[in-house]
């Protein structure tokens, strides 16, 4: 791989990846079974070199921002490295987000430039606020013919001859802007520089290295930070592959490990149980006499595997199990929620390590990670190499906050001072989860201290993001929490959001209010939806602007109501 | 060519049988993600299965957002 402690920049390092490798292959896109694009690291740099130039002839330069909306295939990569190459910040934003929430984080961002997909661009043309929208140059991936694009440039027509001129960075520039979240009207934009990104990629390379040959399977949005770090810089850094799949279904995930020899890939706890159920429902199908004797091969493969994992022992004693995932699989990834430590160890015991890990957006993305040496599954593994984790005002039982510093922690929340003060004291990053490190030095978490929830499939869920769909209910005033959050309860699974109402005087919860406080409910993402109410008689305790003090307001419920009679369940 | 109301009802009866939940408990406005209590992939299974179905193919993105019967069946019949 790249010596990337002598890089001053994600843009540099790429180009002179794609100079080293320029035989190998760095990109495969399928949809479904179809493989629709194969690049070497050589073409690589012949289809995004002319896109690098059309920007900076546009205008385009060192600093400016420039967002991506795309699903995960190999125009998102390319785009980031022309941006990159000119010396850009990149803006990933989640293509999952309704157009309305595009346009506020576009507007936050101040983004110059937004490269897109031909339907996301559609929902935005049609959205409020669209008008508003400021991105001078707008590039439209697969546009159908004699579309009118509102102005927008077709991607794959956007190309200059020109060599364009490479545009070197520092180390503490701005690299990307990640929102981790606040489309509720607060955006949390994480301001990430060139050296967060080196120093988290040498650190997880040590742990997991990559090389000519892995194949990487891209599942993941490349807007999360951990695509974007292992399903982008990582094996890029490293002369390796990504293999982009266009669906989630999972036969054609199946189909994929076959199909292209997958060497790693990640995957958060939903699909993650999907693949574990399907494969249990297998086993359970054997006749007794193969399952009897598949069992007998998955506990000599336990018992062979316990100090550390030894992939040519389990591959030898399941290979039927290995062949359906291509042969090569040397681990799988798992993050963005909490994984049970039973299906870790279902994995494991396959002879597939499951390496869980624990991050989230502002430290970098990854925090912890199992190492397998040896494997823990009651544990998110151990701190990455030069990240320090401390545990903050530790109970009885050494429970406490986390707090972490590291090169790889962001630079600070774009635009907002006063968030970045309180997140990032005394240069140790306030996470807000609840764990302890134990005498091996695995962390282990419990709960969290903020007010928020993660969902299995990896989505964050804050209370103020939800809020404005219950704008207008025919109540006095409500708030949105996460239940935990008014009654912490040591857990990291099942989190739950509730409505607090406080009816106006004399007003009683009637059927139409039910009614109401469903229809709204619905029309959120069924994974962002609340799961009960809870009814207050207290006028909400306010901030000299009117804004809620959320934490006055949880300490009050707190005190005087039990959750299992509180909370009534929509 | 079927009729939307066609289509709808041909979803819902595929979705029943597909997910072991009576017919008639079932209705075009439902929240399919709430009344079968579904997730996402579970969501995707069921695509795949009314792809077979009526002989499309839709981009998984084409259910971005989507949540009823009814919902799912315009974008169904739009490529029919």
């Amino acid at each position: 791989m790249l010596d990337l402690s002598r890089y001053d920049s994600l843009g540099a390092a790429l180009r002179d990846a794609l100079e080293r490798w320029p035989e190998e292959t760095c990109l495969i896109e399928a949809d479904r079974d179809r493989e629709r694009c194969r690049l070497t690291y050589g073409q690589f740099k012949q289809v995004a070199l002319p896109l690098a130039s059309a920007l900076e002839r546009s205008g385009f330069a060192a600093g400016d921002r420039a967002a991506i909306i795309m699903t995960n295939q190999s125009k998102w990569l390319i785009s980031a490295y022309a941006v990159f190459h000119s010396g850009g910040v990149l803006v990933p934003l989640d293509y999952k987000l309704t157009a309305s929430e595009q346009l506020q984080l576009l507007a936050h961002s101040k983004a110059r430039v937004l490269v897109t997909e031909y339907p996301i661009w559609s929902a935005l043309m049609q959205a409020e606020g669209f008008r508003d929208l400021r991105a001078k140059t707008v590039l439209v991936t697969e546009a159908p013919p004699e579309t009118d694009l509102a102005g927008a440039h077709r991607w794959e027509e956007f190309k200059a001859t020109r060599e364009p001129a490479f545009v070197p960075r520092q180390r503490t520039d701005m690299a990307c802007i990640v929102y981790s979240s606040g489309t509720g009207g607060r955006p949390k934009g994480c301001v990430m520089t060139h050296e967060n990104y080196l120093e988290q990629c040498m650190a997880l390379t040590s742990l997991y290295p990559f090389w000519p040959g892995v194949r990487y399977l891209s599942i993941l949005p490349t807007n999360h930070a951990i695509d974007f770090m292992v399903g982008f810089i990582g094996p890029f850094t490293c002369g390796a592959a990504v293999v982009h799949l266009r669906t989630l279904r999972p036969e054609y995930v199946r189909e994929a490990f076959r199909r292209y020899k997958i060497t790693y890939m990640t995957l958060v706890p939903l699909l993650l149980k999907n693949l574990e159920k399907g494969l249990r429902e297998r086993f359970a199908a054997l006749p007794a006499h193969k399952r009897m004797l598949f069992n007998g091969l998955v506990a000599v493969n336990h018992l062979l595997t316990r100090r550390r994992p030894r992939l040519e022992v389990s591959r030898r004693l399941l290979p039927q199990i290995h062949l359906a995932f291509g042969g090569e699989l040397r681990a799988l990834f798992v993050g963005g929620a909490f994984t049970e430590p039973a299906t870790l160890q279902f994995f494991y015991d396959l002879g597939i390590p499951v390496a869980n890990a624990y991050g989230l957006t502002e430290a970098g993305t990854v925090v912890t990670l199992n190492d397998f040496k040896p494997f823990r599954p009651d544990t998110v593994g151990k701190p990455l190499p030069g990240m320090e984790v401390r545990i903050l005002n530790p109970a009885p039982d050494d429970v406490g906050e986390v707090a972490v510093r590291s090169k790889a922690v962001m630079s600070h929340y774009l635009d907002d001072p006063e968030r970045t003060a309180e997140t990032i004291v005394n240069g140790w990053l306030l996470t807000g989860d609840l764990g302890r490190l134990d005498s091996t030095g695995h962390l282990q978490l419990f709960g969290r201290k903020k007010n928020m929830i993660v969902t299995a499939e990896g989505k964050n869920i804050y209370p103020e993001d939800i809020e404005n769909v219950f704008e207008g209910l025919p109540v006095k005033e409500f708030c949105v929490f996460a239940a935990n959050y008014l009654w912490p309860e040591r857990s990291m699974v099942g989190e739950q959001l509730v409505v607090v109402l406080r009816l106006e005087r004399g007003q009683s919860f009637s059927d139409a209010l039910l009614e109401e406080l469903s229809s709204r409910n619905r029309r959120l993402l069924p994974f962002k939806r609340i799961s009960g109410y809870v009814l207050w008689d207290e006028d909400f305790p306010r901030t000299a602007s009117m804004k809620i003090k959320r934490a006055a307001l949880a300490e009050q419920i707190r005190g005087r109501l039990d959750r299992s009679q509180a909370v009534v369940a929509l | 060519m079927r009729t939307l109301e066609q289509t709808t009802e041909e979803i819902v009866g595929l979705a029943a049988t597909h997910f072991q939940v009576p017919r008639e408990k079932l209705s075009p406005d439902d929240d399919f993600f709430k009344k079968l209590g579904i997730d996402s992939l579970q969501a995707l299974d069921l695509l795949t299965r009314l792809e077979n179905h009526f002989g499309v193919e839709l981009p998984d993105y084409e259910i971005q957002g989507v949540t009823d019967f009814r919902a799912l069946a315009r974008r169904i019949q739009a490529r029919l």
